[in-house]
């Protein structure tokens, strides 16, 4: 027994080599267990050509008609993009667009008129799009406070280093914070349906649902709970720099006012790419139909936000959705070529298994 | 100080501190004074106080000093420190990219795991320290008078301590007193070096004749000993008394700590070195760290990627230079300014987002991948101990990985460097045959014997009762077949037991003496030799008996008896008896008691008899100094004088007279003595001297008690006699010999007996005077016994001479006056014992030699040419002459009959540059002429992976010759005196270049020392993957120069085995350590390797791309958390598992295969452009998984996050198919870590995205993955992304698999096949490629004479013979054996031991045993004979083939390299392989019946 204590501490602890001093004569025979012999039961994929046409040719045949079947989908979605930028002289709001600042107090308007080919039937969903919006820019993205959104009293008036250098503004803290709520688009947009009798009509836009249900219930509060005095509740903080109307004056309509405004919600989920369209307002009318019918349409822009420091774009989208989302074909292109290279590739591979693989087998086997 | 006789006491301490510290600087020794004498006083007056005390504490912690400690020392890993200072720079704020806290997060995980491991560690050593300083042991103290007990750690230098029997050494004792009455204490230091025989040592000889107790009170002496150092067999030192007397100090006097003390009942000793200054804990290193090949070639890639990773840094932080640029002054509302407020020029944006790339980047660097290696490591250490294959059950020990991290390495070795002795052989010394005074005992009857072993091998149980009687059979003399009755039984009851391994383990379980199997012990006699001795022993009893001076003797018959004393006593063998394990068989006689000393005691004090025993100054002062010193008698190897010389005259004043009157009946009773006898067990130091004192004991001519001053032996007829033993003078390696001084009872003379290796004895003979017909006789025995020697080196046995000299008195006095002289230096003492012997061992006078079998361990040939066709070359350095070495090459497969050997002996530089660079020439000369033709088809033949691969020749064949010299079909041979020439420095490359051409190489003669310079060199010069593998101390050096040291954990104790990295029980373990788990280690690791950078690359990528969309800002669409934990957890366990358990071929195909073992060593699964490969890969993957949900959700409300964790869903899933494609077996386990994989990652996605809707800043996942579950795009992404990303790697591995299978495939593929045409197949193509390796019918013919051990072997394997063929077979054999060994006779006495400058070509057919080199122009005349020898090729398996002739015609390849000769040469070869076609089928059969026998 000593001895081969003794011997463990010499070896470090690793290894024991016990000389037969030991007193037990167990023997050191390993365990003929497969897992320890290395045996277990397994499966041996070998890939050559021949085991993995099969392969090729099933991933070929059944990615080809998703993909045509998504292709056929993303077809059916009704899709309109007006861009109001104003980057052209002839483009209404050309005027407008020449303002770079932030805060200029003399709203400028511009009217927008297109025409939609088709009927939009259904939910119609307008979005507001950017481009060369990096809303993704890495500072950009941590400037923002989530528990002062959360309601958090304390934040509220302390804001996250986060925020800086968008936390304080005239010793007073900024409500919302950071650079990503001073940034909030401030566009309003209204759609009007010229009807063919010369009338124009107001699109209804609900303003309410476009946010995740979990932002505005969940992630957003607004300090001192639901139905607390916003104006009150926001005393002593300033709004945001570019803003024109601080944070508890967003909306009439209480439930959707402070930091549960809904627009809000939408902006502060950052895009993930410089081109991006957020959710502005959707069409449900159900006593219409079709929502939105074939005809000309006016798009009144109050142009707030100034995108031409960038060489941004602002676009206005009016769009249907299906079970896949929006429009976009290119997965149901991608699902089709993927399919097809496979296939393809597999054909190749059978090429190669008639001219080498049968050689191969048989010089295993008959040599 | 003490010198003066003055009490070293109290008064003198400070003096003594200040001598001694003065002392210690100058004279590099230490003090010891006894404790007692200071236990009053205060603690700084002991002497001692400066020595360590007994306490001992391996821990490298305490409680304080853990934390800065460990951290301290894992970072002295580069990789810790790196990934601290990313974490840290997360905590500057302008340069952040994580949560800083987050990112702590891996570093602290790898650190703490690191830290744990650390701890747990410690602690146990903690432990067990705790357990070891609170054993017991018995410590003399001053108060109490008595010895009491105390813990070990109490314990100081100066303690007296009282050891008894079976108690465990605390620490380094010098042995001041012992029960045993001959003062000797038995110790076992299996704990220190492994070996179980006991170890004598002796008591201090001024102790030495205490009749009382000793007493601690009464110790007055000063012990003046070396430093303490690691080197376990060296203790020098002195004490001194009181008296002013010096004594010297031994190893044989001090004990070890850790060692056992065994047979002695108590002992008495003080104290020398404590604790962590003992030998034993001065050797203990612990494990050893190296760094394997792959790691290496890891590491360079990884600072490639640490490239990658700053040019992918560089070109972001350009990147948002320009795009800070291009919006000038016009800030963009979304280009945060910094929290100051301050804007930011873009170069310094730049210069800061540089830094934040780095950590966003810094998973490129893969920081759990030094984590996985490490646990997959500790895995496949743990599979390697687990398997039953490496598992030896004769010695219950497996294999032992020692190095934790080199197991890969084992799959790429391209050199393998072996020990012969202990290696390749058992290291089972089995007495084969001798000869006497120039006469040869063939021992036939003991060939057969051994063969019967061999035989019971294979057949365990079956021929248990044919076994047993044969010895019987063979028993002549009839008072013999008593014992040979009860040795049978003996036998027959250990293989009742069941297998010889079940009966050699219960026999090490049950404390058996090494050495000691029946086969080593049951010797048959030669009934020639044995009827010699009893005549001569029955004339000398009759001699005696009429008190007839022994001289009269016929000198034959005279040198026949003392040839068997010299093989009993010249050695160091303990006798034992095994009814009382370990208890020393004490057999004093009469002539010993202690009346007859007191006696003698008084005579000795004649003044007549001293003056005539020696009349020098020296000894007469020694007599007065024997005054203190009441009674005495010698010691073990160092007598002192005064005893010896008296004994002179004592024994010569009733020498006869005592034994004429012996008690013991003079006639040999054979029964008596018998059983007890047979009982006797002997425990040897080594195997050989075990070997002979057996063999010995089988002519009756029996050990029956050692004592250190007498020896005694039991001879037929004349009963015990008992040698006085005035002398030992033990083995060393540079004399090679060793001597005992003994005074012959019967004679009366003072004789010194020699046994040594040939070459040392011979040189020492004395040169006959050839006047007389004595002269003439010795010169007709040297030239003769010269003959046998090099008729036995050719057989492959050990050869050992034995001689004697018999002193007159005077010379002996001479020679013991400087030898005393020598015996008390200090200083050099070691050198002037050396001068010393050498003055003693000259003019001997030859009795005769005796060859004994070192038989190779089972599979060793069959091991060696499987690791040959693995592609190895294997270099045997042995310590043997170069004939045994030369024959054991063959025996063992490595060298082959068929291919020529070179062998170099010069014997100056200048005859040796001129020799290498003449073998320079003609390799080239002979090979790069037809190199075209010749040498590529044999390079094909032996190292294209056999014929069934389609398409590999071209390529396989290239890419498997890693040096850049072709192996050509050469042996090279050269001498240890010859190898020290050719390893210095002008000629080594030379000797290189014709080293690796060769296909073998054999270094005989060589030291310890050269073994490791060739190692070296090799390693070195060649740049290529080492092994060393040996089993003894001399093989020490070489293990531990080697890329990979393998120790043999055999019989000559754990040296080697400490010295290794890996230690096996057994040499063919090497196949399978090597072929399987080698390969194995290195694929997996290898694989995982690549895997892990990969992956690395293929996530980090993802954001490297998405820089191009969010102005390089260095923005993350991943969340950080997934980001920091992907490489962590979610991707970790199934490269794990897989890099654990994957097998690309199963075992059985690898081993049967061992050309795939190629795959290893030319680094084929890792190549540097794989690592590329795997880049640009990682980089496609990513840039499709990257870009498929960009398009799929360009110009959308998705939000980053949302966006983002797709993707990381999308880089998982590819990843893991990914694993899957390159996984080769899908085990359960397998499959469930990859779903545990995905699992956990939807687990904690799930969870952490619910948990906090205000945390995780700037993310803020809440309810992410919840949504993206309920969308059908995600899942659409989930499919189509994956097949995409891997479909060109899918396609690739379909396409090689088909197109350019790889070795590695294709043995995959012979895997799937079904057993049964499994095994066809791989016997066929071994036969293929095995044919042109080693045709086996040469070898059969080739090695007729060596040793019939190999042939029975051999005979197994072939088709038709078993065991009734056997004795046919060897009956020819031994007719044939005549033939040769006459006719070489000749040929032998004409070679000069090894002094041959002449160049190779002629020595080339000599040691092939080819006398006549055929000329060009005989080539018509071979045809002819190689027509003749068709039909002995057919038939040579039932008849005796003609293969002489067919040898000869394949060893002479022609030396000058003529071209017709050499096609001709060919054209023979082609012959033989189309006659051996014939065979083929055969074989198959047989090779199919070998192959089953390997796998079941």
């Amino acid at each position: 027994m000593m001895a081969t204590s003794y011997n463990a501490k010499d070896e470090d602890g690793h290894i024991t080599v016990s000389g037969p001093g030991g007193g037990t004569l167990r023997s050191r025979k390993p365990e003929n267990t497969a897992f320890k012999q290395q045996r277990l039961p397994a499966w041996q994929p070998i890939l050559t050509a021949g085991t993995v046409l099969p392969a090729f040719f099933i991933i070929g045949l059944i990615f080809i008609p998703i993909g045509i079947g998504l292709y056929v989908t993303s077809n059916n979605i009704r899709e309109f993009e007006v861009d109001y930028t104003g980057v052209d002289v002839s483009s209404p709001c050309f005027n407008c667009s020449q303002n770079y600042s932030w805060n200029s107090s003399r709203p400028c308007t511009c009217t927008i008129p297109f025409y939609l080919e088709q009927p939009y039937e259904g939910n119609v969903y307008m979005y507001y799009g950017l481009s060369n919006f990096y809303q993704n820019h890495r500072r950009y993205v941590k400037s923002r406070d989530d528990s002062q959104l959360h309601g958090d009293m304390d934040s509220l008036l302390t804001p996250s280093k986060e925020c800086e250098p968008y936390a304080f503004h005239d010793k007073k803290p900024i409500a919302p914070c950071g650079a990503i709520a001073n940034s909030m688009f401030n566009d309003t947009l209204e759609l009007f349906y010229n009807d063919p009798n010369g009338t124009k009509v107001l699109v209804p836009l609900a303003n309410t649902g476009i946010a995740w249900f979990t932002d505005k219930y969940v992630k957003f509060k607004n300090p001192g709970g639901d139905g607390a005095n916003l104006t009150a509740v926001f005393q002593g903080t300033s709004k945001p720099v570019n803003w024109l109307k601080p944070v508890y004056e967003l909306d009439k309509n209480s439930s959707n006012n402070g930091f549960i405004n809904e627009d809000f919600i939408v902006w502060m989920r950052t895009a993930a790419l410089p081109t991006f369209r957020k959710l502005y307002r959707t069409i449900k009318d159900a006593k219409v139909i079709p929502t939105l019918p074939s005809g000309n349409y006016t798009l009144e822009v109050v142009y707030n936000y100034p995108v031409r420091s960038f060489e941004g774009r602002k676009r206005m989208i009016l769009s249907t959705i299906s079970w896949m989302g929006g429009k976009n074909p290119f997965l149901g292109i991608a699902y089709v070529t993927v399919g097809s290279v496979c296939f393809f590739l597999g054909v190749v591979l059978l090429v190669i298994h008639h001219k080498c693989g049968n050689r191969n087998n048989s010089a295993d086997i008959s040599n | 100080m003490a010198r003066h006789g003055e009490d070293p006491g109290m008064v003198k301490a400070p003096k003594v501190k200040q001598q001694r510290k003065k002392k210690s600087k100058e004279n590099k020794t230490r003090t010891v004074h006894a404790n007692l004498l200071y236990d009053h006083a205060k603690g700084e007056e002991n002497p001692n106080r400066h020595y360590a005390n007994n306490k001992i504490k391996t821990t490298k912690y305490t409680v304080l000093s853990f934390l800065p400690k460990n951290l301290f020392e894992q970072f002295h890993r580069f990789a810790n420190v790196y990934f601290v200072f990313i974490a840290l720079l997360n905590f500057v704020p302008v340069v952040n990219a994580f949560q800083p806290e987050l990112a702590l997060a891996p570093v602290v995980f790898i650190l703490s795991v690191t830290a744990i491991k650390d701890l747990w560690e410690d602690y146990r050593r903690h432990r067990s320290d705790k357990e070891i300083n609170h054993m017991d042991c018995l410590v003399f103290s001053r108060a109490e008078r008595r010895y009491v007990e105390k813990y070990w750690k109490e314990l100081r230098v100066g303690d007296f301590i009282r050891l008894r029997c079976n108690e465990i050494l605390p620490a380094d004792v010098l042995l001041l007193s012992s029960s045993d009455p001959d003062r000797l204490c038995h110790i076992e230091t299996a704990t220190l070096d492994g070996e179980t025989n006991l170890k004598q040592r002796q008591v201090v000889r001024s102790f030495f004749d205490l009749d009382c107790d000793f007493d601690p009170l009464k110790y007055n002496s000063v012990i003046e000993c070396e430093k303490p150092n690691n080197d376990l067999n060296r203790f020098r030192g002195y004490i001194m008394h009181r008296s002013g007397r010096r004594d010297a100090l031994y190893k044989e006097n001090l004990l070890l700590r850790g060692c056992t003390i065994r047979n002695t009942e108590e002992a008495v000793g003080i104290v020398i070195y404590a604790g962590h200054e003992t030998k034993a804990m001065l050797n203990n290193n612990g494990p050893r760290y190296k760094r394997s090949k792959l790691e290496r070639q890891m590491n360079v890639d990884v600072f490639w990627c640490v490239i990658i990773l700053l040019v992918m840094c560089l070109f972001t932080a350009v990147g948002h230079g320009l795009w800070m640029f291009q919006y000038g002054d016009k800030r963009p509302v979304f280009d945060v300014l910094s929290p100051e407020g301050t804007d930011l020029s873009p170069i310094m944006s730049a210069i800061y987002l540089f830094l934040t790339m780095i950590i966003v980047f810094q998973v490129l660097i893969p920081i759990s991948l030094f984590v996985s290696i490490e646990i997959v490591k500790i895995c496949q250490v743990f599979f390697i101990h687990q398997d039953m294959e490496l598992y030896d059950e004769e010695t219950d020990s497996h294999l032992q990985c020692r190095a934790l991290n080199i197991t890969e390495d084992l799959g790429q070795m391209q050199y393998i460097f072996s020990d012969k002795t202990g290696t390749l052989t058992e290291n089972k010394m089995v007495f084969r045959r001798c000869t006497v005074a120039g006469v040869e005992y063939s021992h036939d009857a003991n060939a057969r014997r051994l063969a019967m072993y061999q035989e019971m091998d294979s057949e365990e149980e079956e021929c248990t009762s044919h076994g047993g009687t044969l010895p019987r059979r063979d028993s002549v003399t009839s008072h013999q077949s008593a014992r040979v009755v009860l040795r049978s039984q003996s036998t027959k009851s250990h293989r009742r037991t069941g297998s010889r391994a079940e009966a050699k383990r219960a026999s090490i379980l049950s404390k058996h003496t090494a050495f000691s199997s029946p086969m080593e012990k049951d010797i048959t006699p030669d009934p020639q030799l044995l009827d010699k001795v009893n005549e001569c022993s029955s004339q000398m009893d009759f001699m005696r008996f009429h008190s007839q001076p022994m001289s009269q003797l016929p000198s034959d018959l005279a040198d026949i008896i003392d040839f068997f004393i010299a093989l009993t006593i010249c050695n160091t063998v303990v006798v034992s008896s095994p009814n009382q394990p370990r208890q020393k068989v004490r057999m004093r006689f009469e002539l010993k008691s202690p009346v007859k000393t007191i006696e003698d005691f008084i005579k000795r004090f004649t003044p007549s008899r001293l003056t005539s025993g020696s009349n020098n100054s020296s000894s007469s002062s020694l007599i007065t100094n024997r005054s203190s010193n009441k009674g005495c008698s010698s010691v073990l190897s160092s007598p002192s004088a005064e005893s010896t010389l008296t004994k002179l005259d004592e024994e010569k004043h009733h020498g006869g007279l005592e034994h004429a009157f012996s008690p013991i009946p003079p006639c040999y009773d054979g029964k008596g003595w018998n059983l007890e006898e047979g009982e006797l067990r002997y425990e040897a130091e080594s195997p050989d001297e075990a070997a002979l004192v057996y063999a010995a004991r089988a002519y009756k001519c029996s050990l029956v008690g050692r004592l250190p001053d007498q020896v005694t032996v039991e001879l037929p007829h004349l009963g015990k006699l008992s040698f006085e033993l005035l002398h030992t003078l033990g083995f060393d390696s540079t004399r090679k010999r060793m001597s005992v001084v003994v005074r012959h009872p019967l004679t009366d003379q003072i004789t010194v007996y020699t046994k040594g290796a040939d070459s040392a004895i011979m040189d020492l003979i004395r040169p006959p005077d050839t006047g007389s017909s004595k002269g003439k006789r010795q010169k007709k025995i040297v030239s003769r016994t010269q003959n046998y020697l090099n008729l036995y080196a050719a057989d492959g046995l050990r050869t050992l001479c034995i001689a004697k000299k018999i002193m007159s008195k005077e010379q002996y006095a001479c020679w013991l006056q400087r030898h005393l002289e020598a015996e008390t230096a200090i200083q050099g003492r070691e050198e002037l014992l050396f001068q010393s012997a050498l003055r003693l061992e000259t003019n001997l006078q030859l009795l005769g030699a005796t060859g004994i079998e070192d038989r190779l361990q089972d599979g060793v040939p069959e091991t060696i040419a499987s690791l040959r066709q693995a592609g190895l070359q294997i270099w045997v350095l042995t310590g043997d002459k170069q004939e045994t070495a030369v024959n054991i090459a063959y025996a063992c497969k490595l060298l082959d009959p068929e291919e020529e050997i070179l062998t170099l002996n010069a014997d100056s530089q200048e005859a040796c540059a001129l020799l290498l660079e003449e073998s320079l020439h003609y390799i080239q000369a002979k090979f790069l002429c037809s190199s075209t033709d010749q040498a590529a088809k044999n390079f094909q033949n032996n190292f294209a992976p056999f014929d069934i691969y389609p398409s590999s020749s071209p390529s396989s064949s290239s890419s498997s010759n890693t040096a850049p010299v072709m192996v050509h079909r050469l042996g090279l041979v050269i001498d240890g005196r010859t190898l020290a020439y050719a390893l210095d420095k002008s000629l080594e490359d030379k000797f290189l270049a014709i080293a690796q051409s060769c296909r073998s190489v054999l270094c005989c003669r060589s030291t310890p020392l050269q073994k490791s310079m060739v190692v070296k060199l090799v390693r070195n010069k060649l740049k290529v993957m080492t092994l060393a593998i040996g089993d003894g101390a001399n093989d020490v050096s070489m293990i531990q120069v080697a890329d990979v040291g393998v120790g043999i954990s055999g019989q000559e104790g754990m040296q080697a085995v400490m010295a290794s990295d890996f230690a096996l029980p057994r040499f063919r373990y090497l196949q399978k350590l090597l072929l399987v788990h080698g390969h194995w280690c290195y694929s997996r690791l290898a694989n995982m390797i690549l895997y892990f950078f990969y992956k690395n690359a293929m996530f980090v990528a993802l954001i490297f791309w998405y820089q191009f969309y969010c102005g390089f800002s260095g923005s993350a669409m991943i969340d950080q958390w997934y980001l920091i934990f992907f490489n962590l957890m979610f991707s970790a366990f199934p490269q794990l598992i897989t890099g654990t358990l994957d097998k690309d071929v199963s075992a059985e195909t690898l081993q049967q295969l061992p050309q795939l073992y190629v795959n290893g060593q030319n680094s084929e699964e890792y190549k540097p452009y794989m690592f590329w490969m795997n880049m640009i890969d990682a980089f496609y993957q990513s840039l499709i998984c990257f870009f498929i949900p960009y398009f799929a959700y360009a110009d959308s409300d998705v939000d980053l996050f949302t966006w983002g964790t797709p993707i990381t869903t999308l880089a998982l899933f590819t990843i893991l198919v990914h694993l899957g494609i390159e996984t080769k077996t899908w085990t359960w386990m397998n499959w469930l870590s990859i779903s545990f994989s995905i699992s956990l990652f939807f687990t904690v996605a799930l969870c952490y995205n619910a948990s906090c809707p205000t945390c995780y800043s700037p993310s803020n996942p809440y309810w992410t993955m919840q949504r993206l579950l309920q969308d059908p795009l995600f899942y659409l992404l989930c499919l189509i992304t994956p097949v995409a990303a891997l479909l060109p790697r899918y396609f690739y591995r379909a396409c090689q698999g088909t197109l350019f299978p790889s070795p590695i495939q294709v043995g995959r593929q012979l895997d799937k096949l079904p057993a049964e045409t499994r095994r066809n197949i791989l016997s066929l193509s071994r036969v293929e490629v095995g044919s042109a390796l080693s045709p086996k019918t040469h070898f059969l013919s080739l090695s007729t004479p060596s040793s019939t051990g190999c042939n029975k072997k051999d005979q197994r394997s072939f088709p038709g013979s078993n065991t009734s063929q056997g004795p046919v077979l060897q009956t020819d054999n031994q007719a044939r054996r005549r033939g040769p060994a006459d006719s070489e006779r000749d040929l032998y006495t004409f070679v000069p031991s090894e002094i041959d400058t002449l160049p190779y070509t002629k020595d080339a057919p000599k040691l092939s045993e080819e006398p006549q080199p055929p000329s060009t122009r005989d080539s018509e005349r071979l045809d002819k004979t190689l027509e003749a020898s068709d039909l002995s090729l057919s038939g040579w398996i039932t008849s005796t083939p003609l293969l002489s002739q067919t040898d000869c015609i394949h060893l002479n390849l022609p030396p000058d390299g003529d071209t017709p000769c050499v096609r001709y040469t060919r054209d023979s070869e082609e012959k033989l392989k189309s006659e051996q076609i014939i065979q083929k089928a055969q074989k198959t059969e047989q090779d199919t019946e070998q192959s089953l026998h390997v796998t079941t």
